[in-house]
């Protein structure tokens, strides 16, 4: 076993509000600067809907992420992007990158006209300009276009996870009988079998070893733009200004100093938890080889538990910090992918292992329509799972690799939890009725009150636990401590050059 | 929880996890939204019910509680609620109509009965009966007992004020024992159909009191609820036969043909909500907001939704009862606020108006505009306040002291002070005299009965921060063109010449009323743009503030992280620069102090609240013309411009002399003006010492000192007052916080929970959440209202006369009636829709809606939403420019289609600018479009103008007619070619 440590992230679906302060938050950071206007290294989806870039999840055309190949005893994963030769052969033609039209173009208003516009009888306005060519310019794509369901028959509609809906069931979604929506925000997912390293013909791409951060090292990137092409999740982005590629960083310089990463910091709906997570980096590319409707079970067979002795040997062995492995034990991720088994990846289908996971969020029961009449399709007391809005089959193309047993077992612990809270509350809850779907959601009285804490009672020091770096290990390897102590500590700065 | 007009997740984003981890803790969301609403999401249940329909939904909600859970069964629980905190057991007079029936009438007075008709303020305490001796008591707490010599009476406690004997009061008069009841025929309205409101005659219990005038039938209040919500038992009448009959009000089958939901759903909804009740003591609460609001019935709506949280005990308990999610302007520290905002350390009164009045009667857009009742119904029309024309109305209001106007005379308030004198008239007294006979001579007239006349329109408007001119701005198009005499796309008729009785019509009016508009703001808005003048302000990161809402109940500091930008200020330097140089000129203008005559509305949380029993105008000679009782307030002060420089700068004598107060209850800060003095800066002029107010932090320390909710001290006072006032000693909630004293240093450190005080009736003690009325229902502090209760029948004259003396639906305004397509096209090829400005996703109004941050996040421009059926019927498809256009004006942007919006209705989130990207309107000959006010009007309800009956009583930012923008319709065409 190779244990490694890993800061990992659940976002709780259920509690996001669709506010965007995420997005702003990391946007007003990292990416306000000329070359990167387009980059939304956190940006908030509306599903059902196609996202940002158009339709990224469509890997027919974008061929992001890793295929399963070999037969059985000999399976192996390949970059669905580039083979060997490819790989020499697209350092100077990438087909499946996308372009400006999958983004956007970047504009601004000419502001300036309501103030120097000539007298006239009638007001002036602000037209938008292109902020890459600085010409007027028709909006007709933007960075969360279809938020909210705008568009929703043009965009939503084609929504390539409705797929193995049925043409009625597809329908219905856009009648008021079924008609719902959900948000997803996403970062980079920090894989733990990154289909972006792999892809790097200049070794600029990295996998952290102290905290599974992928990063790309802005001295080393050439350009070549073949990680754009190979993340799945399209999350890393090309500065046109630098010529280098540019990605997530999870805010590592906050987290090196014991604080909370941009986006997770801001976010309103306290929707996000940060924690470590132990993996065997053995088992890290050879879970993600079984067919896609077990690779949620298997991706858990990759992680580690936190309080096991031998585990705990290991990850020291492995030179993993008494700081890091407390942080283990304490974390959030832990509970809700381990414990509970409640948060899941957001489509395991590409293999890449993303440590990245989502508790999917319970919608509004579904509603009948009769003569302009509505009613609700309510039997029990909250909204059920079978009349959920958005089908079990939606959520599981997202969140299962299409396992619906793996979606139902999570939104019926959900459901139990809701139950269980009322019953304590206000005894109105047939108790019979009550046992049942805590038994069908497989959950107890204790775990329920711990799931219900986590979830809508946390205080930050629970949400976040970020384990404490010990700087004088990082710096030992470059300088004395002793010596760094008295210098100003800004380390190397070498202005990037363009990479081609 | 239910949720209705208010997208939570959108627009309370701050807030909005609170509700969802409520859910997590086991509460049942129910959403009412037209629309799939981003906060429907969170819901078990989406009710997507008809829009501005809510009322008819949630009285048949009303129908089913009383039926199953006070009638077939009882709730013990409910009940003694309701006797002890709603009218319900308050009697009511029966009167008779012109036919032979009857029909409820005003309460029970003291006055008339004569062994109480003696007793102070008979006029203003009402009767219940005692269940167990069947006699007639007046229970304490009335508006009566609150302002009489005799304190300690203003309380809940279920006590004869007579006698002193406890009481339980009867609500169901079968119940009640050694009295004689009979059954009559009374007449209940049905406004379902506007154009044939019916009379029903339903069987009601009564009984008979000798009054001075004679023998009278009485019944509860709570009788005629039953009766009017349709709830029989068995006693004859029209009254419906069960859930399923769809003919008459207010059964679940009824309210179908309104909201498009069914009856299982509301009898659902009405079981789960009573049981959720029982189970928790209350614990139901509503969450409503601007969605439900802003329609002309805008108060029926709100009634029907609070009636069930009453009747099931859900008000005044934490985690029940009503949340309105509208308005964020009422802050916090009142008491302290108020004198330095409203000048009130130096003198007074201040000179406030409801800006819905002020500006439907000056941007003209009552000459527009009908008699009212062509878009609402009323019960009987020819009660004064109930038939013609709103802007007479308007003017009945501010002349019978109702509601204020400004400028307030034809002549100016300095000019009459000299006209008087030089008369011959020495006191203010004879001041006053004379100005009363002027104006009963008329030879003097408020500005309001004359508003053409350019004696008594307004001409200089300072704009501070709010977006005037656009964004809160309803009939935005009559604001360039009366306002500004700019350029303006409306093209509507004016209507009312032949209509109005009470103010002067002028054939021919000017326009372009402001001489000069000049706007203190940090972002260039589009009312900013339309000023002569800007003054550049300070953000919130560049000065020192306080910031307090009333739904949040913290206290923070803004501090600057830089200095204000470039030229711009503080908006407390740009005031004392204003001050300033008003200071300056005014020793050129004037010498010396001078004065004039200032008049204000008969305000709430006054005795002037109980000056008018009844609706008499002295004008047309009814009663005697007397100030503060028939007719406005008037005072003459003095004014002093020379000083006003060195009075803005200082914390004015005023406050040490008379203490502070808010609601009327009151406490001294003698003390503390001087313990302030001797630890603070201050400032000498002409002599004297005062606290100084020169900068903004000192004005915030000022604030903190003072204020109840921030000094526990003064908690305490307030308290103190507050318990002489109800006989019962509420000190205990201000105890344990004596000590506290915020400053703005701890505020600094980390924002602070504001204090628990009486003007604020919440209890936020021991870490709990605040909920409105939870002083109300624990100290028994009766809520400041007619009867000191809930009311739920509403006896003032004008609300019988509409009909709204009980919770009852009426329908929404029609494209037919709302007037607003007289005049546009309606070619094929476009829609007609109704036209929703609901608040949207990262504005605050206007403000950050039009940054580049949020544009990008969004389509680039403010689109109207469609939904994809109605735009396929234009061939309009998403992202395609439009034209939205009506009489009043017309706004061309991009069309967002999305099923989830419901077919027949047009959003255009509120609000854009109209600077960004905005084309020329064919449909108007090529001029400039503009914003979402662009189709709006102001329609003022005027039953809201009535004043000096208890609760019906202005107070500033409670009181008056809101500018009401739902029922509105619009044309939807394509805009082919789009030209800037």
């Amino acid at each position: 076993m190779d244990i490694r440590a890993q800061v990992s992230m659940v976002f709780h679906l259920d509690k996001c509000i669709g506010c965007h302060t995420c997005s702003v938050a990391c946007k007003n950071v990292w990416t306000d600067r000329p070359g990167a206007e387009y980059m939304w290294w956190n940006n908030v989806e509306t599903k059902p809907g196609t996202g940002f870039p158009t339709l990224w999840e469509d890997q027919s055309h974008y061929k992001g992420g890793w295929e399963l190949k070999g037969r059985d005893g000999n399976k192996k994963l390949e970059l669905k992007s580039q083979n060997k030769i490819d790989s020499f052969v697209k350092l100077f033609y990438n087909p499946n990158q996308p372009g400006l039209e999958d983004y956007y173009e970047p504009w601004t208003y000419n502001y300036a006209n309501l103030f120097e516009a000539e007298a006239g009888d009638d007001q002036p306005t602000a037209i938008p300009v292109s902020l890459i060519t600085g010409e007027p310019m028709n909006i007709e794509a933007g960075p969360n276009w279809d938020d909210d369901l705008s568009g929703s028959t043009f965009y939503a509609e084609n929504d390539i996870n409705l797929e193995e809906l049925s043409d009625e069931e597809r329908e219905q979604l856009f009648e008021i009988e079924r008609i719902s929506m959900m948000y997803l925000p996403r970062i980079c997912n920090h894989c733990a079998n990154p289909s972006c390293v792999a892809s790097c013909p200049s070794g600029a791409l990295y996998k952290r070893g102290e905290d599974g951060i992928v990063l790309i090292n802005q001295d080393v990137c050439r350009g070549w733009r073949a990680c754009i092409s190979a993340c799945p999740y399209k999350k890393i982005y090309y500065n046109w200004k630098t010529g280098k590629s540019e990605k997530c960083i999870l805010c590592y310089p906050k987290l090196e100093t014991g604080q909370i990463p941009n986006c997770f910091q801001s976010c309103v709906g306290r929707i996000r938890y940060l924690g470590v997570l132990l993996y065997d980096a053995d088992r890290a590319a050879e879970s993600m080889k079984v067919p896609d409707k077990a690779l949620v079970e298997s991706q858990r067979t990759a992680f580690c538990d936190p309080f096991d002795p031998e585990i705990i040997k290991m990850a020291k062995a492995n030179g993993i910090s008494d700081e890091f492995i407390k942080a283990a034990q304490l974390s959030p991720i832990y509970k809700y992918v381990m414990k509970w088994k409640i948060a899941l990846p957001l489509h395991i289908e590409y293999r890449t292992m993303p440590m990245l996971f989502y508790v999917p969020p319970l919608l509004p029961v579904m509603g009948k329509m009769a003569n302009g009449i509505y009613t609700n399709a309510l039997d029990n007391f909250f909204t059920s799972l079978d009349k959920s809005r958005l089908p079990m089959k939606y959520l599981a193309r997202l969140f299962s690799a299409g396992n619906e047993d793996i979606i139902e077992y999570v939104m019926k612990k959900l459901m139990a939890v809701r139950y269980y809270k009322r019953t304590l509350d206000m005894q109105d809850i047939d108790l019979v009725m009550m046992n049942k779907m805590m038994r069908e959601g497989g959950t107890t009285p204790e775990e329920a009150e711990e799931i219900y804490r986590l979830t809508a009672v946390p205080t930050i020091d629970q949400r976040f636990v970020i384990p404490e770096i010990q700087r004088e290990e990082s710096i030992e390897s470059t300088c004395n401590p002793e010596i760094c102590k008295g210098s100003c500590g800004i380390g190397v700065i070498q202005p990037p050059t363009r990479g081609l | 929880m239910a949720v209705v007009g208010s997208n939570v997740l959108m627009t309370r984003t701050p807030d909005a996890h609170f509700l969802v981890e409520g859910r997590h803790a086991g509460a049942k969301v129910v959403v009412f939204s037209p629309d799939f609403s981003q906060v429907s999401k969170i819901a078990d249940e989406w009710v997507p019910i008809h829009q501005g329909q809510d009322a008819a939904f949630w009285m048949a909600v009303g129908h089913v509680i009383l039926r199953e859970f006070y009638i077939e069964k009882q709730t013990a629980y409910f009940e003694s609620y309701i006797k002890k905190y709603s009218d319900m057991p308050f009697l009511v007079e029966l009167d008779h109509t012109k036919k032979e029936s009857l029909k409820p009438g005003k309460f029970l007075r003291a006055s008339q009965l004569d062994s109480t008709s003696k007793i102070e303020n008979a006029d203003w305490k009402m009767f219940v009966i005692d269940q167990d001796s069947g006699e007639l008591a007046i229970p304490y707490g009335s508006v009566g007992h609150r302002w009489q010599k005799t304190k300690g009476e203003w309380n809940l406690k279920q006590e004869d004020s007579l006698t002193g004997k406890k009481i339980s009061p009867v609500l169901n008069l079968d119940k009640a024992t050694n009295i004689s009841t009979k059954l009559v025929d009374v007449e209940f309205h049905d406004f379902s159909d506007f154009e044939d409101n019916a009379r029903l005659s339903r069987k009601v219990q009564v009984f008979e009191i000798m009054t001075k005038d004679g023998p009278r039938l009485v019944t509860t209040a709570f009788e005629l609820m039953l009766a009017q919500y349709g709830v029989s038992r068995e006693q004859g009448g029209d009254y419906p036969q069960n859930y399923d009959d769809p003919s008459l009000p207010y059964t679940p089958a009824w309210q179908e043909k309104f909201t498009g939901v069914s009856a299982d759903t509301v009898i659902k909804f009405a079981r789960e909500w009573a049981a959720s009740a029982i189970s928790s003591n209350g614990k139901c609460s509503v969450i409503i907001g601007a969605g439900a609001n802003h329609w002309y019935h805008n108060n029926l709506i709100y009634r029907a939704i609070i009636t069930p949280l009453i009747l099931c005990g859900c008000v005044g308990v934490s985690g029940g009862g009503l949340n309105h999610y509208v308005g964020q302007e009422k802050l916090a520290p009142q008491a302290s606020w108020g004198p330095i905002a409203f000048g009130l350390d130096w003198g007074g009164p201040p000179r406030l108006q409801n800006a819905p009045s002020f500006h439907y009667v000056h941007s003209d857009q009552w000459r527009y505009d009908t008699n009212f009742t062509d878009i609402c119904a009323v019960a009987d029309e020819s009660h004064s306040m109930a038939n013609g024309h709103t802007v007479d109305k308007q003017a009945i209001a501010v002349r019978s002291g109702w509601l204020p106007c400004y400028p307030q005379f034809n002549q100016s308030n300095i000019q009459i002070v000299e006209d008087a004198k030089s008369e011959g008239a020495k006191s203010d007294d004879e001041i006053i005299q004379s100005v009363v006979k002027k104006l009963k001579d008329r030879k003097l007239k408020f500005s309001v009965e004359d508003p053409n006349n350019p004696e008594s329109y307004p001409r200089v408007w300072y704009i501070w921060r709010g977006n005037a001119i656009l964004a809160s701005a309803k009939g935005h198009e009559y604001f360039l063109k009366h306002y500004l005499g700019t350029h303006n796309n409306a093209i509507s008729e004016e209507m009312a010449g032949d209509l109005v009785k009470e103010v002067t019509w002028h054939d021919k009016v000017e326009t372009g009323k402001m001489d000069l508009i000049v706007d203190l703001n940090y972002r260039m808005d589009s009312s900013a743009l339309y000023s002569d003048i800007v003054l550049p302000a300070a953000t919130y990161y560049e000065k020192h503030d306080l910031n307090t809402t009333d739904m949040h109940t913290f206290i923070h500091p803004l501090q600057p992280a830089v200095p204000p930008c470039w030229e711009s200020k503080s908006d407390w330097d740009i005031f004392k620069g204003i001050a300033l140089h008003t200071s300056e000129l005014s020793k050129k203008y004037f010498e010396a102090p001078i004065k004039e005559l200032v008049i204000s509305p008969l305000m709430h949380d006054t005795p002037a609240e109980i000056a008018q029993p009844s609706v008499k105008d002295w004008l047309k000679g009814e009663c005697e013309a007397v100030p503060g009782k028939t007719m406005p307030i008037m005072k003459v002060i003095d004014r002093d411009y020379a000083n006003l420089h060195n009075r803005f700068t200082s914390l004015g004598p005023i406050v040490r002399q008379n203490g502070l107060s808010v609601h009327g209850t009151h406490y001294d800060v003698d003390d503390l003006y001087d313990e302030y003095m001797k630890s603070n800066a201050t400032k000498t002029w002409n002599g004297k010492t005062y606290p100084a107010m020169e900068e903004a932090l000192q004005a915030c320390e000022i604030i903190l000192h003072f204020a109840a909710e921030t000094n526990g001290e003064l908690a305490y006072r307030a308290f103190q007052a507050e318990s002489h006032k109800t006989g019962i000693d509420h000190t205990h909630l201000a105890e344990k916080n004596r000590s506290v004293r915020m400053t703005f240093n701890d505020l600094k450190a980390q924002p602070r929970r504001v204090l628990t005080t009486p003007y604020w009736t919440g209890i936020t003690n021991d870490e709990r959440t605040y909920s409105s009325y939870c002083q109300n229902v624990e100290e028994e502090i009766p809520w400041r209202t007619l009867t000191g209760r809930q009311h739920l029948y509403l006896d003032h004259e004008t609300y019988r006369a509409f009909g709204e003396h009980l919770p009852t639906y009426k329908p929404r305004l029609t494209m037919h009636t709302a007037r607003d397509l007289e005049k546009s096209s309606k070619d094929s090829g476009s829609l007609i829709l109704n036209y929703l400005t609901p608040h949207g996703k990262w504005h605050i109004h206007s403000t950050f809606g039009d940054t580049l941050r949020m544009k990008t996040l969004s389509r680039g421009i403010e689109p109207v939403w469609l939904n994809d059926k109605d735009a396929d019927l234009i061939g309009v498809n998403d992202n395609d420019w439009v034209e939205v256009f009506n009489d009043h004006g017309v706004v061309c942007t991009r069309a967002c289609v999305s099923a989830r919006i419901p077919r027949g209705l047009a959003f255009i989130y509120h609000s854009p600018e109209r600077t960004v990207s905005v084309p020329k309107s064919k449909e108007r000959g090529y001029k400039r479009a503009g914003g979402h006010n662009s189709l709006t009007r102001a329609r003022l309800k005027p039953l809201f103008m009535i004043g000096g009956y208890a609760q019906f009583s202005y107070a500033f930012n409670y009181w008056g007619p809101q500018g009401v923008n739902r029922d509105t319709f619009v044309v939807v065409k394509p805009l082919d070619q789009v030209e800037y």
